[in-house]
């Protein structure tokens, strides 16, 4: 009996968290299409998080700009 | 059926019903009836014309980039029994009614606030619009807008349709 209910439970568990995924549909998009959602919307935390970025990777320039931080070009 | 078969059984109906049930509008059915989505504005009468049903919203850049596009659309087939309503799916009426009063497009234009018809079509992508013929029956759907590229298929395809006979 113990096992049918453990079973269960695990089961019932599975079916909650499955029925709680969902896609967004195109119309449903308003709020994720705002400007406040762009990850580029402030210039000067894109400017702090870079010099973070380079600090802690020590890659000057690694992030999408050619020749990386190897110091070759 | 065992106890654990009868489990899995209703926890997989269950899921199931979870699902969407509703499929996208595709070219080859009718388009849904216009009335009974409580649209915001004056619906056209669409009957025995040829119509443009375009999906749009203020928050999407392309859709407002078709309009210009749409506007000239309008202006060249309106006297051969084109019609094109764009139907804005903008929950709120303050940025529709801005853009509108900004831009003055010579088409018609509605409010699906409640997302009823936009969501009974299942558009796929944010602009999507569905050319419909004389007789209700969408033609082609169009996914997104390409300028130039979506404007000429466009023309090919209402110029064909309007040369049909009803």
């Amino acid at each position: 009996m113990k096992t049918k209910l453990r079973l269960f439970l695990v089961l019932a568990g599975l079916a909650a968290l499955l029925s709680g995924c969902t896609t967004v549909q195109p119309w449903e998009r308003a709020t994720l299409a705002d400007y406040t959602m762009r990850p580029d919307r402030d210039p000067l935390h894109n400017a702090m998080f870079e010099h973070m970025y380079f600090s802690c990777e020590a890659a000057t320039g690694g992030r999408g700009v050619g020749g990386s931080g190897c110091g070759c070009n | 059926m065992s106890y654990t078969a009868k489990i899995i059984t209703g926890l997989a109906l269950g899921l199931a019903l979870t699902l969407p049930a509703r499929a996208q509008v595709k070219a080859g059915q009718p388009f849904p009836a216009l009335s009974g989505h409580s649209l915001e504005g004056t619906l056209p009468d669409i009957t025995g014309k040829v119509v443009l049903v375009d999906f749009w919203a203020t928050w999407c850049a392309p859709c407002k980039a078709s309009f210009p596009a749409y506007s000239e659309l309008q202006r060249e087939f309106a006297d051969r029994g084109f019609i094109l309503l764009a139907v804005s799916i903008d929950k709120t009426a303050a940025p529709y009614d801005e853009f509108l009063q900004r831009f003055k497009p010579s088409f018609r234009t509605v409010r699906d606030g409640a997302q009823k018809l936009v969501a009974e079509v299942r558009a796929p992508a944010m602009p999507t619009s569905y050319l419909i013929d004389r007789r209700g029956i969408v033609r082609s759907v169009h996914s997104g807008f390409h300028g130039d590229a979506t404007l000429k298929t466009l023309h090919e395809e209402i110029t064909r349709l309007l040369e049909e006979k009803p």
